[in-house]
């Protein structure tokens, strides 16, 4: 049954089973997200895509959360775009993000995401963890300095090529991608090397051996057409 | 065991037990235990033998009666005149005596003054404010009963709101009876119980896609939550070591309500005693027929297993706590869909804390219009509070709602000791806030904590005397959060460092106003973005410690600047 | 034959079998316990906490060994074995020492003084919590509350709590009860 919303005062209708995230993207409405990725199931973890939803006191993930009639969704309002930005500024003082010198400089969702949230200087301590960077794959590298933990990797190998080669170790801040038993991701012996990992990646942790500054070009949008294919034998050239 | 077999079982044993003219109650909870209490146990009990007093005395290892700052703790309960009896009143021609810091060589002195006066130099007296300003529900067999007997929980009156509910009421008619009382969850947030058991009793089990796994007979399920995790709380760990079956006969009754056919119980690994006790107690139900199929000769079948959880604070949030159920890392999901409808394994599920369920039989049994008529318009019944930090008596104390934190703290406390002063009070632990002394005639209930920037929590109230720096009282909250956020989103992973940075950084004095302001910006974001409870309520004890306190963090400042009054200058 | 474990040394699915159990998991008995409680839950994934529950009981710490064995006989992903291993504090991936002292570091316990006390035990022994002494005699680790408030501070030595303690009598407490041990032994 189909369900009218409001979303910026704009009327849309949408499917009951959608989510406001999809209701949006159906109606050229552009709602920020950094954990999602068609194709894979949502988390809500990244709290991008949190609007204001009338008659909730708290904000809705937009990824997460369905339709309903009547809904009234608002996805930018001032304090919504503050906590955006505030949320950027994290993650770029948690970790190692120079996009001077990363291979996905210019293709990175971090980075697009930090202009379009207007984030032009962090008022947190950078914590610059040095973290590992393993290259003992033949084919791939992770550099965990450039890992947001969105888990997008994770998603895509257990979900579309079944492997669950990458999970997350550790808690909190401590957290971090891990291969099987936490071992150099080359030894990982469930790892099929199909690379679904690496299109999933938003930033630089995961990229293709031999790529350099500004090399890396995504093919994410691979991870939604798998999806679609296995799932109903719909092919979308 | 039917009804009438359970009438029986409770009359016998009343009947052993009115024989014997003395009834020595020894706590063995977890602080009296530590300090050598089953030693003590063993003590009088030899002594009793010695003297050829076994037959007119027993010896009984209960939970704890609350003041465990005096343990530990042996009551003696004797009766006045020379009759037995098995009627009600019993109890009222009964006298007691309670004797503090006891050590095992007094065993012979209090064995022998059994008959003629107490002990005067290890009484403490019965009638002071710890004991005659409380109100016992939840905790009314909690140190007197022997929580590793079944039939002695079956004395007390155990087991009987369980039948009454499967012979006597329909699940709807429960629901409604849970309902019309009031009461609401007691692990914190305060939502109507009612009004939960309702929407799980409704839900479909079909409703969205399942996977129970091989051998469980369920498809809705009822979790007690006791993950009890707030540092400076042990209500539900006096409860589940004291009063095991009380648990477990609200899970029955809970699951008859919704439709359940099996129960999880959630409880730390760092309570040992409560899972040994908690096991036991499933072992002798299931063994009566008051746990598993075909409950008291019903159709109805109930099992409960226990679940260990492995020291994660994250995984009291309910959608954590059922994700390590599953055999999971305890990361919360965003809600909706509610456990109510989309829980375990994907199927509608109850979760309520110790507490709550706790309270179920006794609604049950007395009726809802009894339950609420204790406490206040919104706050119905009693809570338990786990009273410590810098007061004289510390312990457990359960006090109708509604009571001030004055009589708490100064009454039922005994106030501050060593002549200090009162300076506030911490509920809720890290999700909570600190309360300031100009609050202390504010009732104590759901709405009012909430108003003053605190929550009821699950119970833990730390008093803290004039000695205390604020300033490190948040800071070390926030070092809690930060080390138990699960790392799931952002603003909680990354927030809670970075305000614990700033918290550092003002304990060192090497922060600016700015930093200040950064701080409070920090969480307010981080309070309305967090994916689940942890990180929405972590920044409440640097909020409401800037709000009433403020004026120890300016002194902190770099430059030293002007201070604001104490209290709400914002 | 009892054993329903697929034998160690088979990689997940490549074919390259051997028939023969590992020896460890036939040496050493404590095996079999973990054996029950993954029995008891039907060898399904949902055992995996009580599984490591139970290794870490008989070990003392989880080994990459027992992980991975573990992950085999539940069929699991060896990195979600490793990832729910390394979530839970209680879990620890590397051998304790032959005792054990727990801080509590809970909120009655910090307003009492439990930083302090830790301080004094950290000193004493030259260990920082989370450690163990160089000669594997003491591990010190911290906790967060062990609903033991009205003893606050508390702390336990192998297992036994022990409560008001000082931090000028601390370290002496876990010296004279570590003394009685090997007195004892």
């Amino acid at each position: 049954m189909p369900r009218t919303l409001t979303i910026n005062g704009q009327e849309i209708s949408a499917r009951s089973d959608q989510t406001i995230l999809e209701a949006a993207r159906e109606a050229n409405i552009h709602i920020p997200t950094l954990c999602h990725l068609d194709g894979l199931t949502d988390v809500g973890a990244c709290r991008m895509c949190l609007v204001e939803v009338s008659g909730s006191s708290k904000l809705l993930p937009a990824c997460t959360t369905r339709v309903q009639e009547g809904m009234e969704v608002r996805t930018e309002t001032e304090r919504l775009r503050a906590y955006r930005r505030q949320i950027i500024e994290l993650l770029f003082a948690e970790r190692n993000h120079v996009c001077a010198v990363c291979v996905a400089n210019g293709n990175c969702e971090l980075q697009d995401a930090a202009i379009a949230v207007g984030m032009d200087h962090v008022r947190y301590d950078y914590l610059f963890p040095k973290l590992g960077l393993d290259l003992s794959h033949e084919r791939f590298g992770m550099d965990h300095n450039r890992c947001i933990l969105c888990t997008r990797c994770v998603r895509a190998c257990d979900q579309l090529e079944g492997a669950h080669t990458i999970d997350v170790m550790g808690r909190g801040a401590r957290s971090l991608i891990i291969h099987d038993m936490n071992v150099p991701w080359g030894e990982a012996t469930t790892c099929t090397s199909c690379g679904k990992c690496v299109m999933a990646c938003p930033t630089g942790a995961l990229f293709k051996q031999g790529s350099t500054v500004a090399e890396m070009v995504r093919d994410a949008d691979k991870l939604a057409f798998l999806r679609a294919a296995r799932d109903r034998k719909v092919w979308n050239v | 065991m039917n009804l009438e077999e359970l009438n029986a079982t409770a009359t016998s044993e009343r009947l052993a037990r009115a024989k014997k003219r003395h009834h020595i109650h020894v706590c063995v909870g977890t602080a009296c235990q530590a300090l050598n209490s089953e030693q003590i146990a063993k003590a009088l009990q030899a002594e009793l033998k010695q003297r050829g007093q076994s037959h007119d005395a027993e010896v009984k290892c209960v939970g704890c009666p609350g003041l465990c700052s005096l343990g530990p703790l042996v009551e003696v309960e004797s009766r006045v005149n020379g009759q037995a009896t098995t009627d009600a009143p019993e109890e009222d021609r009964r006298k007691s005596v309670l004797y503090q810091f006891v050590k095992p060589e007094d065993a012979a002195e209090i064995i022998a003054h059994l008959d003629g006066e107490p002990v005067k130099r290890l009484e403490t007296p019965l009638d002071q404010p710890f004991f005659t300003r409380q109100t016992k529900i939840v905790l009314e067999n909690c140190g007197k009963i022997d929580p590793e007997r079944i039939e002695d929980y079956i004395a007390a009156g155990g087991y009987q709101a369980l039948m009454k509910a499967l012979t006597e009421m329909t699940p709807q008619q429960v629901v409604d009876e849970i309902t019309r009382s009031g009461l609401r969850g007691r692990g914190g947030a305060g939502f109507p119980t009612g009004l939960k058991w309702g929407t799980v009793a409704k839900a479909d089990p079909n409703a969205y896609p399942t996977n129970v796994p091989e051998g469980i007979q369920s498809r809705k399920f009822v979790i007690c939550n006791g993950d009890e995790g707030d540092p400076g709380a042990f209500m539900d760990r006096s409860l589940m070591e004291g009063d095991p079956h009380r648990i477990l006969e609200g899970m029955a009754i809970a699951a008859y309500a919704v439709g359940a056919n099996h129960g999880f119980i959630y409880v730390r690994a760092e309570y040992p005693l409560a899972v040994k006790r908690l096991r036991t107690a499933i072992r002798q139900a299931q063994r009566a027929g008051l746990l598993g199929n075909g409950i008291g000769g019903t159709a109805f079948s109930f099992n409960v297993d226990i679940r260990l959880g492995a020291g994660a604070f994250v995984c009291g949030e309910e959608t954590a706590l059922m994700a390590s159920i599953e055999g999971g890392r305890g990361v919360p999901r965003p809600r909706p869909p509610f456990p109510a409808e989309c829980g375990l394994w994907g199927c509608p599920t109850l979760i309520n804390n110790v507490e709550t369920l706790a309270n179920v039989p006794p609604i049950i049994m007395k009726g809802a219009d009894w339950f609420a008529s204790i406490g206040t318009e919104k706050s119905k019944g009693t809570k338990v509070f786990a009273l410590t930090g810098q007061v004289v008596n510390t312990g457990l104390i359960e006090v109708p709602m509604g009571i001030t934190l004055r009589e708490i703290v100064f009454d039922i406390g005994g106030g501050i000791p060593g002549g200090r002063q009162f300076k506030g009070v911490q509920t809720g632990g890290p999700s909570g806030g600190c309360i300031p002394a100009q609050f202390l005639d504010m009732p104590v209930d759901y709405e009012s904590l909430a108003k003053v920037g605190s929550i009821m929590g699950s119970g833990g109230m730390i008093v803290m005397d004039d000695t205390t720096d604020m300033v490190e009282v948040a800071r070390f909250f926030m070092e809690f959060c930060m080390d138990e956020s699960c790392g799931k989103c952002i603003p909680c992973r990354a927030g809670t460092v970075q305000m614990h940075r700033i918290l550092t950084k003002i304990q060192e004095g090497k922060a600016t106003q700015r930093d200040i302001q950064i701080l409070e910006e920090l969480c307010d974001m981080v309070k309305h973005t967090s994916l689940c409870g942890l990180g929405q309520s972590a920044p409440n004890p640097v909020i409401s410690t800037l709000r009433y306190f403020r004026d120890e963090y300016e002194k902190k400042i770099n430059g030293h600047h002007k201070s604001k009054p104490n209290g709400l200058s914002d | 034959m009892t054993n329903p474990l697929p034998p160690l040394g088979r990689a997940a699915g490549n074919g390259a079998a051997t028939a023969k159990p590992d020896d460890r998991l036939v040496s050493d008995k404590r095996y079999k316990i973990i054996e029950a409680t993954m029995r008891r839950y039907g060898y399904q994934g949902h055992g995996l906490i009580e599984a490591l529950h139970s290794a870490q009981e008989a070990f003392g710490y989880l080994d990459d060994f027992t992980l991975m064995h573990i992950a085999r006989t539940l069929h699991l992903p060896p990195s979600k074995v490793f990832g729910v291993a390394t979530f839970y504090n209680l879990f620890t991936l590397k051998p304790q020492g032959a005792h054990t002292c727990v801080v509590c570091l809970g909120t009655a316990c910090y307003i009492k003084g439990a930083r302090e006390v830790l301080a004094a035990i950290e000193a004493e022994y030259d260990v920082k919590a989370g450690g163990t002494t160089r000669d594997n005699q003491l591990s010190l680790l911290t906790a967060r509350c062990f609903g033991s408030c009205a003893l606050a501070p508390v702390l336990t030595f192998d297992g036994e709590t022990i409560g008001k303690v000082t931090p000028e009598a601390a370290a002496q407490q876990i010296a004279q009860r570590m003394m009685a041990i090997r007195q004892a032994a």
